[in-house]
């Protein structure tokens, strides 16, 4: 039996920001030193907890600047407040959840992962995904999924102006309204294994009260870009 | 890259020391814009048929006594290179005498309850040059800013006015300034200097001269305004945000019983009392936010 890990708790009114990124750094690769780490009084501080590459729980309590938790790899980061842009941007893999609102452009660029916002996302989310799966449990602001490339990106409220502009492979699911499609983006069929894919992700992200059955599906109309059906199975 | 901040009270202990909480948020900007500083404060209205100018002197210890008598008004204060001056007259009438006594002043604001304070250097070092600390004020707007459209003077810094008891910070670039200023300044609106937020004042102060309210001018700016911004316009009453519709540049806003506040980033709310529990927000692109003693009260 493991016993609950103590967390290293670190203040961020005392300790410098650098020296703790550095700390959480160290970790990496050693196997050794805290996995459990609470982060308080943020007070909006930019790059808290960037570049983890460790299975570390890190809790940070407050509001985050820019870049928080970005090129994120292993490690679950929970922001319990507001976020401002380029949450978990670059992302590799891990999960980062955001119990407020995000600013905009979250996990722009993110490869592998899964980011969890409990609130609302502003313009840009998503923007060029290479893969990390998105969970939005309010709406999503103008140019969301820009240029995504793949990966999922679940938003259970509203999606706002040219949601999905010269998307490529990426899929997109909004259960609310849509305010206008971008460039090659168009509506697609939701079937069964579509509605799978959502019931999972909302499951992974902890939301229990949405149905997946009351999602619509978004996708590239392959007009725009050279898409070519052979390197299919590259996305 | 600049920093906007603006601070609105709801209750008198944050007028109170409304120059403290402003001086703190303009320090955590000082990372978006370390070339210059500036703020406008509303505070202390004069009776009507008076008028409070702000006026720059580049000449250190400027005889501040000798410039009042000169255009028949009294010092009301020195800070700095800056002096607040009350004149009995009114505006148009108390700029021309500063004009036709020492043209080498720079009006840097006009009004009942505007005072404009701003130069060149560090905002922390700016903060307690201008001794920021012992203002008392109902709202006020700051900027901090990084120059990217023209010289880092004291003239080109922001706020702007145009109008009285009205003024402009900035953060953003304009395209189509110059064909705007041309425009404007056939339209009648004076310009000091090359300054593309500058353009945007005189933008406002011509829609609210031809019969806009605040909001439809500000509304105006989405047709008219080529380029990214996030503007804060500070008037008599209240402040207003507005967002470019790509909204390129960032803001946030947050409300408690005692304040609203923006500013570019959330650490520049995180210093005032009671931010960790204070209501915020993004600005919606494209949407005209206002704040008056009519919407607070």
């Amino acid at each position: 039996m493991t016993t609950l890990l103590e967390a290293e708790v670190v203040d961020l009114a005392v300790t410098p920001l650098r020296e703790l990124n550095q700390r959480l750094h160290d970790l990496a690769g050693t196997g050794e030193g805290p996995r459990r780490w609470r982060i308080v009084n943020p007070k909006g501080a930019h790059a808290v907890a960037c570049g983890l590459d460790a299975e570390l729980e890190v809790e940070i309590d407050g509001h985050v600047g820019y870049y928080c938790a970005g090129m994120n790899k292993l490690a679950t980061v929970v922001v319990r407040g507001n976020a401002s842009t380029g949450i978990a941007e670059n992302m590799m893999s891990g999960k980062v959840v955001v119990e407020g609102s995000v600013s905009q452009s979250a996990a722009a660029t993110a490869h592998g992962g899964l980011l969890v916002v409990h609130g609302d996302a502003a313009a840009r989310c998503g923007i060029s995904m290479k893969g990390v799966d998105i969970v939005i449990r309010g709406s999503v602001g103008h140019l969301s999924a820009f240029m995504a490339q793949t990966g999922c990106l679940v938003v259970c409220g509203d999606a706002g102006d040219a949601l999905g502009d010269s998307i490529y492979e990426a899929r997109l699911y909004v259960r609310g309204a849509v305010a206008g499609l971008g460039a090659d983006c168009i509506e697609k069929e939701m079937r069964d294994e579509h509605v799978a894919q959502v019931r999972d992700l909302l499951a992974a992200a902890g939301i229990d009260d949405v149905d997946p059955a009351e999602f619509r599906r978004y996708g590239s109309a392959r007009r725009l870009y050279n898409f070519t059906i052979d390197n299919a199975g590259a996305y | 890259m600049c920093g906007i901040v603006g601070l609105f009270a709801k209750s008198p202990g944050i007028e109170e020391g409304l120059g403290v909480h402003l001086a703190a948020m303009l320090a955590q900007m000082s990372d978006r814009g370390p070339d210059s500083a500036g703020v406008a404060v509303y505070r202390d209205p004069v009776p009507e048929g008076m008028t409070k100018l702000t006026l720059y002197s580049p000449v250190r210890g400027e005889d501040w006594r000798a410039v009042a008598s000169a255009i028949g008004g009294e010092v009301d204060s020195v800070r700095a290179s800056h002096s607040v001056i009350v004149v009995p007259a009114g505006a148009v009438e108390a700029e021309q005498r500063v004009r036709a006594a020492r043209a080498d002043l720079r009006v840097m604001s006009a009004g009942h309850v505007i005072e404009i304070y701003k130069d060149v250097g560090l905002p922390e070092v700016f903060a307690e040059e201008f001794e920021l600390g012992n203002l008392h004020a109902t709202h006020a707007l700051g900027h901090t800013r990084m120059a990217t459209e023209s010289r880092v003077t004291t003239e080109g810094s922001h706020p702007f006015s145009t109008g009285l008891d009205l003024c402009l910070v900035h953060n953003g670039s304009l395209s189509n300034h110059n064909t705007l200023r041309r425009m404007l300044r056939r339209e009648g609106i004076e310009f000091q200097t090359e300054n593309d937020t500058e353009v945007a004042a005189g933008y406002l102060a011509w829609r609210l001269r031809e019969g806009a309210t605040l909001e439809q001018a500000l509304e105006g700016c989405l047709e008219d305004l080529d380029g990214f911004y996030t503007f804060a316009v500070g008037t008599a009453d209240g402040f207003a945000v507005l967002r470019d519709p790509i909204a390129c540049k960032p803001a946030v806003l947050a409300e408690t019983d005692d304040w609203v506040a923006m500013a570019s980033e959330y650490h520049a709310i995180a210093v005032l009392p009671g931010a960790d529990d204070a209501r915020m927000w993004e600005p919606e692109p494209g949407v005209v936010y206002v704040w008056d003693r009519a919407a607070v009260a």
